[in-house]
Formats: structure tokens, C-alpha cells, sequence
């Protein structure tokens, strides 16, 4: 191996390497350079773009070789540039990073635009950046940060006391995720770590045998260890205590392709040059259940001996008399629905590293739930939970993907066992196969209204293929049918479900549980029923939309916070347009001929969903410090997964003791430091932990005022070394020398804690099963081209009731993101195991697959809420899908029965309807 | 531990191509994403310090687009107008970073059915040419590429450049391509069209292609003998029928179903042919 020099940001290098070594990994693991991400290392994903002589090249697809004497740039060296700063200053100020795994990716292409055209058009943007992914923004905020760098930057406003909720403040975090500093998983570990690789089955079910792995290891000296089933402590995980039933290492026989059989643990050269073949495994394929029928026709063993059935769980809610609501209805609308599995598809994949600490072991990895992660590598390595100790990394994205363990027990079980420290990164393949997704479901409901269009009845039920083991199976079967008959007041209601068991990848918790699936089948007969009614749709909506004072399918009165009507009023202005400006066009068309075929279409969707757990307490504690170094700290167990709970906690907790925001620090979930604040997950942060940490901001003022003998009003802050006071005319101070701080470092603490009220559900269904519920609808404007059957999206329009925007700048973006996902769930993701594992084959909305989004916050505050908020993460994906498949169904009078509405399926429909 | 040549002259790289299984490199692009995971560890002839092979010149009988010419290089060359066909596939072809590095030859040694390079080069009537150690050969790239990822390149054989035909300054081609999705998409189909009309508009010659419906993109010879000789205008597209694409034979996959591949092919190559009549 020769040296190869060339210069990186600015300053010469010499590395000696494997000339065909991926600059990426050069970049990352020689150079400690690891601002440059890798999410796929195959092109696909452009997150390892950098700029070699001034131009941007994926550095994984860069032989190291090739790069010799020539210069390159990386995220961390576009500062020295002084338009490329701008460019990152105008990223935080415009909300552009989510999570920020792939803004080092976006900066550095916009960078090569920008030195080439000083003043791009959004055309140009889209196509110089069209080689990047996000998945998190929707792509729409990196348009505005490009375009707007290019034309001036924007200089945040300044801090100001005690007034940071409602303003659009930049993430605290931002910049890190801007400039390549974030620690992501994959970006920390110590050099002597060993590697792991796990070896998975190849087959979707089968039995099988470990032989002896003695002469494996001989011919292997860099291998260090084989880890089985048999060096799992307590081999079983899972979500729930009554399905511990997962395997970290299968034991004997595989329930999916994809599943761990073992794990080598080494040096990385000597683990991935392994063959799988290589491994003394004996497999005898069995016969795999692998669809719903197959696993419901319940032939032969079933895939859990304890579940003969191959049924997880039964879901139902029943309110009234449906089969009488459903007799006495003038309109009936019904249909047969089914949806595909959906992949994450988060741009950062599962990694980490773990080492064990005298009798302790520490994990840092990407997740989601830390203390869900502590209880769970506990169990496996049959420990209490005190002695394990999770540090979450920045997380990559995740959308309910990373709420399961991947890469931790895996980790923990190797570092116990060896004592020393191991790491891992999945590949992009791996992650894709053995990593949960969202649930296909096949639906089948009617749906009833009288004569004036007021809903009657509703009948609803679903199958959910949850794969080969549960992970979050329940808890969708258990939210679909409070939800199945959608945001409208329906006096009668049936809604059941069953979680079904199949050798197909885990199914478990993605963006909305199962909701944006039956979604799509009440939107769908809405319309019907709507048509059918001689009313137009959005009107129909607006008509059943559930008010204050109206029972749900459980029978909860929600009293306040109820803005569905809000969201279709602000709305009904640009629908009129849209609709008329849809029949002009369709008037102008020629008649239908070959390459004749170009129809508009307009649909709307609306949705609801619970904010928390449904019934199970999830309960958030916060606390906050004043320091001996006069900052204050949040200790935050929520974990941020790109949506920002990292700064509008800071920004309640800011308000709560009324100082400005760039006072208080935080730390993010690491079980020695923090409480259990719940999981990232049921778009609950903001509300449940938002209230906490809100009390515990105020709590910390209380005591900090009662220290210095002042009145409620009094304007808190430390000023020179001093904890001052300012309570009308009179000032009053404390040196903070004369504190006596404890070990952490912490003078005071206030706490604050919060579990949302509910009353659980009896045998119907009936109950409160959440404080409260997000509303919102949107509007799709489509051209479908009929003889292609593809569809263009031409603008989406979403109103959403959020209680109160915290940091509208967050809010839209999180409404940008759930509409790029269900843009995506509508018209091109379908994950087939063994077939779709990459980012080529499974295909995810790219910058010009998402259309201008015109966002409508409407704010019916929350009495529970902190401030009034809500949730936003999962409502703004749920309505996408039901108001494209309505405009496509506008456009061509085809129902989509089948999503995603590709172009085939689409065309098919489209013949099918002709004939 | 592998192997690593980088030569500098092209003699070098052909002494060692004959004395050795050597893997070629050029952009990297196909190569790496087909090493997910692991380590490399064949033998490598990287070519891209060739500098011999770099970049496009106009020849006596055309245009020779050196092997180490990116999908870049043809984005911004200034070529005659027949060449859109080629620049609007480069367009599409993955993302700017993968453009940049890309090579129009590596996508023809590739041999995917779904290159978007071969449809427009097979309708230009491309060439490629071979060099090994002691001789040279040029190959019509209907010849070269002779299965799904197959090509008739031989052991110790580098494909150093292709040869498009020059076509009359009449001449103008078109490409379109079908994706789920707007960028970094494979294609579902793809075709690309060249037209040359006499001074009456009439046509003299023409080439049409279809790529992703079948192991190898296809001519369609049929459609190109009832094509010559008619007038460009009026309707010409409506001419165009199955029986014009009975040659393609595609495959249902994640992408699409056989039977609507050929559907939507037919009507590429109608909107294919509207375009470049002016229809
Ligand atoms: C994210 C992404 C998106 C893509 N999108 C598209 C797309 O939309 N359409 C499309 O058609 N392609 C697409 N591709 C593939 C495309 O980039 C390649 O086909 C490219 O043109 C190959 O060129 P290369 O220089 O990178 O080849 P390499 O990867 O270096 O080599 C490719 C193959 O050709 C051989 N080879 C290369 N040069 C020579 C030579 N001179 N003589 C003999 N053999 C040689 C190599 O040995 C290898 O087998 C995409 C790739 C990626 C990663
Ligand atoms: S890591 Fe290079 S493109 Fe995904
Ligand atoms: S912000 Fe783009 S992937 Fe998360």
C-alpha cells in the first residue's frame, strides 16, 4: 500500500490506504473527518457527497486512488468559503436540517451550484441537488435555504427573555448538524473497537443447526468470536411484556429472511471478508406462511407455537348499532382496500458501540426510546436495569423505525462476553431486511349517510400483517379502530382488526401506527358517499367534521381543541379555485387519443390522531438545573430524532423561567444523566414532555425566587457571577460563589413531570383512550397522465390543528416531511423482501417528487397542552395518501384500491375502467 | 490483499490487461454499488489516469467519445443537434455527483437492460471500439452488447472509445424515459429517436431504440424501414403499432408488469415521433 496525498479542506494529506478503499471511509476512519455520512454506499442516497476539484462526486463510489493530487472539500471545510457559510447560516435559519444526516450531502452539492450559478432558479436547485435524499424536510425548506443564500442569507432574530415559544427559532443543534460536528451513531467509537458483523438467514423460514465454529475461527486469526444463541443470556425481547418472543440470535429455526442467526466479532477486515458460506450452518428451508391468507388458512405449524391462530391480537370498538345505522342509511359506499409494506427508509443506519464497564455496560447508539433500549439490553443480558447504562448519539431520522433495538443487545451481548469494546454499522441492505416496517393491511368497510350527507354508520375491519414477530403489531391493532371511522361524528361504529402473524419482515411502529392505512379507506368512501349524496367533498367533510361536544367511536366527548372544521374552512377558498381551475384545464384537453391523455384532479383528506400512548400511561419527567457556571440545564430523556424536541424544550423551559433560550443547555437521554421522559414516538413529545419540562422550568424559578425572597413577577436571571432578581424597582442577588452546587455541578433543580389522563378502554372499545387528538386535512392538486399512469403532484395545501405552534419553523417542517412520506406511501414505496433492499430498487420521493406545499396552521389551543400545543409529527403524513388517491380518483375516475398507486397498477385501472 | 494498477499511458494498461484477470475502474459507479458491504478484493485496472482516453473529438466519419468521457462531459460539449437524444439521457442518468463521475463506456460495459445509454447510442448507429495489446477492432454496439449484463469485450480487451456516426446537419433526435419517480430513477422503459429529413422534409434516414423491455435494448428495424421515406408532420405518430415492438420481450419486475411496459413503450415511441415531426 502507497501513500496517497491530495489536500482535504484546504490542508495536504497523505494517507496510506488500499488504493480501491472508498474515499468515504478515508474521509471518516483515516482522517477522523466524519462530517461526511454514509447512508447506502452505493450512490443512492448522495449522502456522502463531497467536492473533488470543485465538483460533487459520491465519495463512496470514489476509489481512493483516483483522488490523488487533486483537492477536495468536505462539509467541514465549507466555512472557509465565505459564500458556503452563508449557505449553512441560511440551512439554520430556514429549518433546512432535520435530523441533518443528509445536509452535509445537500450542503456540499448546493455548494458546487452555487460557485457555478450565483443565482438559481428553483429548477436548478432541484437538479443540483436531485442526487441527495432526505427524508426527513420534504425537501421544500433546502429549496428556500439555497435560493435564499443565494440571494442574501438571513440573520436569525435575536434571543429575547421569556419569549421564545410561538417564535421561529434555529434548532440549538443546528449548526452542529450544519458544519459535519453532530455525532451521529456511526461517528463515535474508540479505536480499539473490535467489529461485529451479524450473519443472517438467507432463507424466510427455516430450521437450522450451528456446527462446530472451531475451525472457522483457525482459519480466521482476526476473528475473535462467534457469537450464538447460546451466548444470550435471556435470548427474547420484544415491545410489550407479553410478547417477549424475538430472539437476538435465532435459536434453531428462522421466522424471516433477514433474521440474526450470528454474529462475528473482529477485526473488520476479517468479519466482511468472512463468506456466510463460509459458517458451519445447516438449513432445511421450510414451508413459509407468507401472506395473511396463508398464515390465516392456518395450515401446518404455526409460526409461534403459542399462537395456533397465527393472530397477534384482536382490536375492536364498537359504539351503537351499526347494522341498524347502516339500514336506515340513504347512501352506502364500500370497498376492499389493501396497502404494502413501507421501509423507514431513514437516511442514517443503525449503528453504535458498547463496552463494558467493570459490572456495568454502556451503549451508544441511534434510538429512539433510551430507557425502552435499557430495560430491553437488561433483560437480554439478565441484569438489572441500573447497570445499564444507554447514551443515545444524534439520531440520523428513525419514524417509529428505531423504537425497536437493532444493533444494542447485539452490541451488549458481545462487549459482555469479550470485555472488549465492539461497534457496528449495518449496511444499507441489512438495514433494510432485518429492521421493522409499516404494517400492509387489507381493509374492507362501508360506510353509511342519510339523505342530507350526515354519516349514519361505519363498519370497518382490517388485517395487519405484523410479520414474523410482534414488536408493535398491538398497539396498531389497538389504535386503528378508535380511529377507523375517521374525524367525523358517526352515531354508529364497528371497527376490528387483527395484528396477523407472517414469515414476512417485522412490522412495528412507523409514522402513524396503522392510521395513514385505514385513513385511506374512510377517505375513499367519503367521496363515494359524497358523490353519491349530490354534495361535493369537501362540504360532505365539513358537514360530519367531529366538534366539541360530539362522542368519538369510543364515546370521548373531546371538549376543547377540536379543529377540524378550522382546518376545511381555512381551506375551502383554495379548493373552490383548485377545482375550478382543474375542470378549466380538463375542458382545454383534446379528447382522449394516443399522447393525448393529461388529467387534473383535486381531492381532499382529512384525519385525527391520539397524542400519546393509547391508555397505557406515558408518563415524561424533566428536570432542570441552575449550574455553578450560572447556566441553566434541561436533563432531557426525550430523544431528538430530527423533529426538534431538542429545541422547543429549551424554548418552554426558557419561557418557564424567563430567560432568554441561549442560557439553557440541555443533554439529550442518556440514562445516567436524565429521567425517563417516554419514547420519541405517538407525536407526544411535544405535549406530554413539553408539560413536563415546563413544570420543572417553573418549578426551578419558584425555588430560585423563594432563594432570593422575591415576588412571582420578578424578572429571573444571572447576570455577572450573580443570580439576580429584579421584582419591581427592587433588585435583589446572590452570588452564585456563595451556592453550594452537589457533584453534578447543579445549585438547584426543579422537576417537573406529566402523564396524560385517560380512562381506558372497556370490552367495546369505549373509553378515552387519549388527552387529546390532532386534527387536519389537505388538499392534492394532481396530473395524471393516462396513458402513462403516472401521476404529477402539482401543489399540496395542508391545514393542520395543532393547539399551538411551539416553533412554527418546526411545525411546517414537520408537516413538509409527513407530506413527502405520504407522497411516497402513495405512489412508489412497496418493500419486497429480497428484492427492494437498497435505495435504488425501493424508491422514496426525491426534489422533484414533491410539489409546493403551502402550509395553514390553524391553532385551537389545548387547554392540556403546554402553551396549547399538540402533536404534528404523525398527522401530517396521515391525510397525504387519501387526498391524492382522491384527486387521482377526480382525474380518471379510477378508486385507488391498492397502494402505492404506481404506474402500472394505475394504468392497469385506468384500461380496466375504459373496457 | 489485492491488486492495484493505476498506469498513466494506455500501452501500460494494455500490457497489463493481457497478462492478467485484471476488474476495470472507470467511474466507479457500477462497480462500488455491486461491492455493498464488502471488501474488494479482485485484481484492478483502474483507467482513469488515461489521459489518451479522455474526452470527445470530431472525427472524418463522426464524433469519438473517449472511454473516460462522463455523462458531464456530454452535458456540456457542444454538439450538433442530433446529439439531444444522448445529452437528454445524460440529463436523467442518477444525480449531478453520479454524472460527474460516470462514464458513457462504463455504462455500456455494464450491460444493463436498463442503461440509459444504449437506447440513443443504438439509435445513432454507435460503434465501440476495442483495443487489446496488439490490435484494435470496432464493433457496431448492437454486436457488442450481447446479453443482460453480457458483452462481447474479450479477456485482456478495453473498450477505449465509441464511434456515433456523423448524421446531416438536418438530423435531431429525442429521448424520453419512464420512472416511478422524478430523479435517480431506473428506467421502467425508455426510448430514444433520430430523424433525419431531406430538404423536403422527407425522411432519409432514421434510428429509433427501446431499452428496459427486453435483456438488451432493442432497434426497431421494422418501425425505422416504414418510417423512411415518409414525410415528418401530419400525423406520423398514429403510424406506429404493436406490431412495430413485437421484439421486445420484458420481464415483470418491481418496476412494472411485462404487459405494461410494452403499453407504455408504445406510447414513448408515438411521443418520441411527435416531437420530432413537430406534430
Ligand atoms: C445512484 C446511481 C444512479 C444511477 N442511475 C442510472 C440511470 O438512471 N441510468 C443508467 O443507465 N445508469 C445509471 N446508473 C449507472 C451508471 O452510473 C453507470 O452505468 C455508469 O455509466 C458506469 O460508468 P462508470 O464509469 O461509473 O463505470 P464503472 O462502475 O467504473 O464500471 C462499470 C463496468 O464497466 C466496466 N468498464 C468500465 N470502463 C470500461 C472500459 N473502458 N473497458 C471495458 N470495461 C469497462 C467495468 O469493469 C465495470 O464492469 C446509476 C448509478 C448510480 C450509482
Ligand atoms: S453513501 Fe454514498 S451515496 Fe449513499
Ligand atoms: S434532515 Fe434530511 S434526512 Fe433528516
Amino acid at each position: 500500500m502507497d501513500a496517497i496525498a491530495f489536500s482535504v479542506n484546504g490542508v495536504a494529506r497523505s494517507v496510506t490506504a488500499h488504493p480501491a478503499s472508498r474515499l468515504s471511509d478515508v474521509l471518516r476512519d483515516h482522517l477522523g473527518l466524519t462530517g461526511t455520512k454514509v447512508g447506502c454506499n452505493a450512490g443512492d442516497c448522495g449522502a456522502c457527497t463531497v467536492l473533488i476539484d470543485g465538483k460533487q462526486v459520491c465519495a463512496c463510489l470514489t476509489a481512493v486512488a483516483q483522488v490523488a493530487g487533486r483537492r477536495i472539500v468536505t462539509v467541514e471545510g465549507l466555512a472557509d468559503d465565505r459564500r458556503f457559510a452563508r449557505l449553512q447560516q441560511s440551512f439554520h435559519v430556514h429549518g433546512a436540517a432535520q435530523c441533518g444526516i443528509c445536509s452535509p450531502g445537500m450542503l456540499t452539492a448546493a455548494a458546487d451550484l452555487l460557485a457555478r450559478n450565483a443565482k438559481p432558479t428553483e429548477a436548478d436547485v432541484c437538479g443540483a441537488l436531485g442526487g441527495v435524499l432526505c427524508r426527513c424536510t420534504g425537501y421544500r425548506k433546502i429549496v428556500e435555504a439555497v435560493l435564499a443564500a443565494a440571494d442574501s442569507g438571513l440573520e436569525p432574530e435575536p434571543l429575547t427573555t421569556g419569549r421564545a415559544v410561538g417564535r421561529r427559532v434555529p434548532k440549538p443543534d443546528g449548526l452542529a448538524k450544519l458544519t459535519g460536528a453532530e455525532r451521529y451513531a456511526a461517528d463515535e467509537f474508540p479505536a480499539d473497537a473490535l467489529w461485529l458483523r451479524v450473519v443472517r438467514s438467507p432463507h424466510v423460514r427455516a430450521r437450522f443447526s450451528v456446527g462446530d465454529l472451531a475451525p472457522l475461527r483457525q482459519a480466521h486469526p482476526g476473528l475473535e468470536d462467534v457469537i450464538t444463541a447460546a451466548d444470550v443470556p435471556e435470548n427474547s425481547f420484544g415491545i410489550f411484556p407479553d410478547y417477549k418472543e424475538q430472539p437476538v440470535l435465532a435459536e434453531g429455526e428462522t421466522r424471516f429472511r433477514g433474521e440474526a442467526v450470528a454474529a462475528l466479532v473482529g477485526n473488520y477486515e476479517t468479519v466482511t471478508r468472512i463468506a456466510d458460506h463460509e459458517l458451519p450452518i445447516r438449513w432445511e428451508p421450510l414451508a413459509p406462511r407468507s401472506t395473511m391468507d396463508d398464515a390465516l388458512a392456518n395450515r401446518g405449524e404455526p409460526i409461534h407455537a403459542d399462537r395456533p391462530d397465527n393472530v397477534l391480537i384482536h382490536g375492536r370498538v364498537v359504539k351503537g348499532d351499526v347494522d341498524m345505522g347502516l339500514a336506515r342509511a340513504e347512501f352506502a359506499a364500500e370497498g376492499e382496500f389493501d396497502t404494502a409494506y413501507v421501509e423507514h427508509a431513514y437516511i442514517e443506519l443503525e449503528a453504535g458501540w458498547a463496552e463494558r464497564v467493570g459490572d456495568r455496560i454502556r451503549i451508544f447508539a441511534c434510538t429512539q426510546t433510551p430507557y425502552m433500549d435499557r430495560d430491553e439490553v437488561a433483560r437480554v443480558l439478565a441484569i438489572e436495569p441500573g447497570r445499564v447504562h444507554i447514551v443515545p448519539s444524534a439520531v440520523g431520522g428513525a419514524f417509529g423505525g428505531k423504537l425497536d433495538v437493532s444493533v444494542q443487545p447485539l452490541l451488549a451481548v458481545a462487549a459482555w462476553k469479550l470485555g472488549r469494546p465492539v461497534r457496528t454499522v449495518y449496511t444499507r441492505p441489512e438495514s433494510m431486511a432485518s429492521t421493522t416496517k409499516r404494517h400492509p393491511a387489507r381493509m374492507r368497510a362501508r360506510l353509511a349517510c342519510d339523505r342530507a350527507g350526515r354519516l349514519m354508520a361505519a363498519d370497518f375491519s382490517g388485517d395487519f400483517n405484523t410479520g414474523a414477530y410482534a414488536s408493535w403489531g398491538s398497539t396498531v391493532a389497538n389504535r386503528v379502530p378508535i380511529h377507523a371511522s375517521g374525524p367525523y361524528f358517526v352515531p354508529h361504529v364497528r371497527a376490528v382488526t387483527r395484528a396477523v402473524y407472517t414469515n414476512g419482515p417485522i412490522a412495528g411502529a412507523f409514522r402513524g401506527f396503522g392510521v395513514p392505512q385505514s385513513t385511506i379507506v374512510h377517505e375513499a368512501l367519503i367521496d363515494e358517499l359524497a358523490e353519491r349524496a349530490g354534495i361535493d367533498r369537501l362540504e360532505f367533510r365539513h358537514r360530519n367534521a367531529l366538534r366539541a361536544g360530539q362522542p368519538t367511536a369510543t364515546g370521548q366527548v373531546l371538549k376543547a381543541s377540536c379543529g377540524l372544521v378550522q382546518c376545511l374552512e381555512a381551506l375551502r377558498p383554495l379548493w373552490r379555485r383548485a377545482v375550478a381551475d382543474c375542470d378549466a384545464f380538463n375542458r382545454d384537453q383534446p379528447p382522449l387519443g394516443p399522447s393525448r391523455g393529461l388529467r387534473r384532479g383535486v381531492g381532499v383528506g382529512c384525519m385525527w390522531y391520539g397524542i400519546g400512548n393509547t391508555v397505557i400511561a406515558n408518563p415524561s419527567a424533566m428536570r432542570v438545573s441552575l449550574r455553578k457556571d450560572g447556566r441553566f440545564l434541561l436533563y432531557n430523556g426525550a430523544v431528538d430524532i430530527g423533529q426538534g424536541s431538542n429545541t422547543i424544550l429549551v424554548q418552554i423551559v426558557a419561557d418557564a423561567l424567563g430567560v432568554p433560550m441561549d442560557q439553557v443547555g440541555y443533554v439529550m437521554g442518556d440514562t445516567d444523566l436524565t429521567e425517563d421522559a417516554g419514547k420519541t414516538s405517538a407525536s407526544r413529545q411535544t405535549f406530554v414532555s413539553g408539560n413536563a419540562a415546563r413544570l420543572a422550568g417553573l418549578d426551578l424559578r419558584q425555588r430560585l425566587l423563594r432563594r432570593l425572597e422575591v415576588g412571582e413577577d420578578a424578572v429571573l436571571g444571572v447576570e455577572n457571577g450573580e443570580l439576580v432578581a429584579i421584582d419591581g424597582g427592587r433588585r435583589s442577588a446572590i452570588p452564585l460563589g456563595y451556592l453550594p452546587a452537589d457533584g453534578r455541578g447543579d445549585i438547584d433543580v426543579g422537576h417537573g413531570s406529566f402523564n396524560p389522563p385517560t380512562v381506558p378502554l372497556d370490552t367495546d372499545g369505549q373509553g378515552e383512550p387519549y388527552a387529546t387528538y390532532a386534527f387536519g386535512a389537505q388538499v392534492a392538486e394532481v396530473e395524471v397522465d393516462l396513458e402513462l399512469g403516472t401521476t404529477r403532484l402539482l401543489k399540496i395545501t395542508a391545514a393542520h390543528d395543532v393547539g399551538r405552534a411551539i416553533n412554527p419553523t418546526q411545525v411546517e417542517g414537520q408537516i413538509h416531511g409527513g407530506i413527502a412520506q405520504g407522497i411516497g406511501m402513495a405512489l412508489m414505496e412497496e418493500y419486497h423482501a429480497g428484492k427492494t433492499e437498497n435505495l435504488h430498487d425501493y424508491l422514496i420521493p426525491t426534489f422533484g417528487d414533491v410539489p409546493p406545499i403551502e402550509v395553514i396552521l390553524i391553532e385551537d389551543r389545548e387547554p392540556l397542552g403546554p402553551h396549547g400545543a399538540k402533536g404534528v409529527g404523525e398527522p401530517a403524513l396521515i391525510p397525504t395518501a387519501p387526498a391524492i388517491f382522491g384527486a387521482i380518483r377526480h382525474a380518471t375516475g379510477v378508486t385507488v384500491r391498492q397502494a402505492p398507486a404506481t404506474p402500472d397498477r394505475l394504468r392497469a385501472a385506468i384500461l380496466a375502467m375504459q373496457r | 490483499m489485492s491488486r492495484y494498477f493505476r498506469p498513466q499511458s494506455l500501452d501500460e494498461a494494455l500490457r497489463a490487461l493481457s497478462s492478467a484477470g485484471l476488474n476495470i475502474l472507470a467511474g466507479g459507479t457500477d462497480f462500488y454499488p455491486a461491492r455493498v458491504g464488502s471488501t474488494v478484493d479482485e485484481d484492478i485496472l483502474d483507467i482513469t489516469a488515461l489521459d489518451e482516453l479522455r474526452g470527445l473529438q470530431e472525427t472524418e466519419q463522426g464524433f469519438r467519445i473517449g472511454a473516460l468521457t462522463t455523462w458531464s462531459d456530454i452535458i456540456t460539449a457542444k454538439l450538433p443537434a442530433y446529439f439531444d437524444c444522448l445529452k437528454l439521457a445524460a440529463r436523467e442518468l442518477g444525480g449531478v455527483q453520479i454524472q460527474n463521475a460516470a462514464t458513457i463506456v462504463g455504462n455500456i460495459c455494464n450491460a444493463s437492460p436498463a442503461a440509459d445509454g444504449v437506447p440513443p447510442l443504438l439509435s445513432l448507429g454507435a460503434e465501440v471500439e476495442v483495443a487489446r495489446a496488439d490490435s484494435r477492432r470496432i464493433v457496431p454496439l448492437d454486436q457488442f452488447i450481447t446479453g443482460n449484463r453480457r458483452t462481447g469485450r474479450e479477456p485482456g480487451e478495453l473498450v477505449t472509445a465509441i464511434h456515433v456516426p456523423r448524421w446531416s446537419a438536418s438530423a435531431r433526435s429525442h429521448f424520453l424515459k419512464l420512472g416511478a419517480r422524478k430523479y435517480l430513477v431506473i428506467s421502467i422503459a425508455m426510448v430514444s429517436g433520430v430523424v433525419e429529413p431531406d430538404a423536403e422534409g422527407v425522411i432519409a434516414r432514421c434510428g429509433f431504440a427501446v431499452g428496459s423491455c427486453s435483456a438488451v435494448a432493442q432497434r426497431l428495424s421494422d418501425l425505422e424501414r416504414a418510417l423512411t421515406g415518409e414525410a415528418l408532420g401530419g400525423e406520423l405518430s398514429a403510424r406506429v403499432g404493436p406490431a412495430h415492438l413485437a421484439m421486445l420481450a420484458p420481464l415483470t419486475d418491481v418496476r412494472g408488469t411485462a404487459d405494461y411496459r410494452v403499453d407504455a413503450a408504445l406510447a414513448l415511441v408515438r411521443r418520441t415521433i411527435r416531437v420530432l415531426a413537430g406534430e
